[in-house]
């Protein structure tokens, strides 16, 4: 072991090419075989590195990265999904779409599912993580349980409120009957579908805002939440004028992550409304228009990209103005 | 982990601090009841009574079910519907789908996690910030706008109707890499400097120093990538079409195609009881870790 490094170390520099002095005086050459010691090790980590990242990387690329720039390709061709050829029609699938009756229906249904989606889980995360924050035993139990449906299968989740809202035989349909009145036809009228899948989802979802709320809550400077109790402030107006200012950092996360989670939402549509009639937002559309009845990929992928501009956009707000507005005490 | 809960619970006399009475007191019963129980006891049952309602309808025959007087409880706890559900559809074939689907993805990707955190954090190399940057960028990336070309991509190479095909689109991970990578920046380099004096490669170092002090972010990324393994539904749905490789959610949808009438509905909650129970088992032994690990950022912004 050591005769060998010996060895490769006195060889070493004669196997190096050409004009190497035969015998450079002691200084120069410290630094010199340092500096080969280091680049030595300094491969050998790069390797290791490649070992070690390369497979994840690869396959963020390969899965994530590539298919954006696929969908921008896709979206310029006029093309059936399962056919093999297809024609560039540059950008008329995106015209087709903003020309079409799809696209104020497409972007409404959107922009509505969206805004009531992410009002009503902040809102009533908000209520549910204020009375989470008192001080009464069972709260922990209680923040498992309002946080479970969030992880629940959507589809699961789906059924189980189907089967609740049933015109005929769910457990709603028996209460209004109680009540005299008639069950509404939460399937056939687009209208109240789009009502019924927002309720569920914010059924869903809510408790992941009463929980990031809560933490929001609880991080709160006590000094001050003490100092504004002695000037005599009662709860509410400590509530209004000094927690959800404080709180703002808190909302603004959770509107931007509600709100990119809202615009993916496809699970509960799929599974309560398969035929999206008065549920279709964009990502459904997409997935409507190249996997249901009609195939159109090049239509499909266009409407994915839409999307995607859309979430960029949201996410690029939130880059700039994280900085801003995000710092407190 | 199970260290005990701060006490005031248990001792109130001793700590309860001037001027601000008890919540238990005999005074303040009456309002804490009111402010502190009611909203909590509301926000429970909303999340509990739909569950309950699929389980015991589970039970319920088709004549329970289709009627127009009510009953809450099933006649009895009759499996029928358990059998239904299991013999229309694969059932059984479903839920092996969605176990090895759930094992095999989670195990790879948390893997593939540990490995390219470490190296982002513990390895020299050229442009990692680059590479972060890449990876948190993905991290923002939504799945379900790749869902038409990694359909095409993986059709392509055969992945149709197959198990590989549902797992390999979604094992590059980017959240469990950034959320070890955080975890690992806050370890102490001295915790390495033994091991490096010891002649000990990354290999060792990673799996015998790294590995074991991370346990609780690592168990906080295998949950989350399990539930949203066990979840998943848009790329299952559309990568198979045939039953002998569909997931749990998949095949629900294909009872639902074929029991979507009123007299199915004890069949479909037995199905949802089996997609969903599962989880809400794995939730409530370990809720402490998914909980951290789905909120996680929230504080940092």
């Amino acid at each position: 072991m050591t005769t060998r490094q010996i060895h490769s170390s006195s060889t070493a520099p004669a196997v190096r090419p050409g004009s190497t002095p035969p015998a450079p005086p002691a200084p120069a050459a410290q630094p010199g075989l340092e500096r080969r010691r280091w680049s030595g090790r300094s491969r050998k980590d790069f390797l290791v590195f490649l070992a070690m990242a390369l497979p994840n990387l690869v396959l963020i690329g390969t899965f994530t990265y590539w298919p954006l720039i696929n969908n921008i390709y896709y979206s310029t061709l006029d093309w059936t999904l399962g056919s093999a050829s297809a024609t560039v029609v540059g950008l008329q699938n995106y015209i087709t779409f903003f020309t079409s009756e799809d696209a104020a229906k497409v972007l409404g249904t959107t922009a509505v599912f969206t805004l009531v989606t992410v009002g009503g889980s902040m809102v009533l995360g908000l209520l549910v993580a204020l009375a989470l924050n008192s001080k009464v035993p069972g709260t922990t139990f209680a923040r498992s349980a309002v946080f479970a449906p969030y992880v629940l299968s959507g589809v699961g989740v789906g059924l189980v409120w189907l089967f609740i809202f049933d015109p005929g035989y769910g457990v709603l349909a028996w209460i209004l009957r109680g009540l005299g009145q008639q069950s509404p036809q939460w399937i056939n009228d687009p209208q109240l579908s789009l009502v019924m899948v927002i309720i569920v989802y914010v059924w869903k979802n809510l408790g992941y805002c009463a929980v990031v709320y809560l933490a929001g809550l609880q991080s709160l400077p006590r000094d001050v939440m003490e100092a504004a109790a002695l000037d005599g402030a009662n709860s509410v107006r400590r509530f209004f004028n000094v927690s959800l200012p404080l709180l703002s950092p808190t909302t603004f996360f959770l509107l931007i992550t509600t709100m990119l989670s809202s615009l993916q939402a496809f699970d509960l549509i799929r599974i309560m409304t398969p035929l999206g009639n008065g549920t279709s937002t964009l990502i459904y559309e997409a997935y409507l228009q190249a996997f249901g009845a009609y195939n159109r990929a090049g239509y499909s992928a266009a409407i994915s990209v839409i999307l995607f501009a859309i979430l960029l956009i949201i996410t690029v707000l939130q880059l700039r103005f994280v900085e801003r507005k995000v710092h407190y005490s | 982990m199970s260290a005990p809960l701060p006490v005031a619970v248990v001792s109130p006399d001793v700590d309860a601090p001037q001027g601000r009475p008890r919540p238990l007191s005999r005074a303040n019963l009456l309002q804490t009841v009111a402010t502190g129980y009611v909203p909590l006891i509301l926000a429970t049952l909303a999340v509990f009574l739909p569950l309950l309602w699929m389980l015991l309808s589970s039970f319920k025959q088709p004549g329970e079910i289709v009627t127009m007087d009510l009953r809450i409880l099933p006649e009895s706890l009759n499996l029928q519907n358990y059998v239904t559900a299991m013999t229309t559809v694969p059932f059984a074939q479903f839920f092996a789908n969605s176990l090895i689907v759930t094992v095999v993805g989670s195990s790879i990707k948390v893997i593939l996690a540990i490995l390219t955190a470490y190296a982002l954090v513990f390895v020299r190399f050229p442009f990692k910030n680059v590479i972060f940057v890449l990876i948190l960028v993905a991290l923002m990336v939504p799945a379900q706008v790749s869902i038409l070309p990694n359909y095409i991509l993986i059709a392509g190479m055969g992945g149709k109707n197959t198990l590989w095909g549902i797992i390999l689109p979604g094992l590059g991970t980017a959240f469990g890499t950034f959320l070890l990578r955080q975890h690992f920046l806050t370890l102490p380099p001295s915790i390495l400097e033994a091991a490096e004096i010891d002649g000990a490669g990354h290999w060792r170092r990673l799996w015998q120093i790294i590995v074991p002090v991370s346990v609780p972010s690592i168990a906080t990324v295998a949950l989350v990538t399990v539930v949203s393994e066990w979840n998943d539904y848009i790329w299952p749905l559309i990568i198979t079409d045939r039953p002998e490789t569909m997931t749990l959610p998949v095949g629900l949808t294909l009872l639902q195609n074929s029991e979507g009438n009123g007299a199915g509905w004890g069949i479909l909650m037995a199905g949802a009881v089996l997609v969903i129970v599962p989880i809400l088992l794995v939730f409530a032994a370990l809720q402490r870790y998914i909980v951290a690990g789905l909120t996680q950022g929230s504080v940092t912004g």
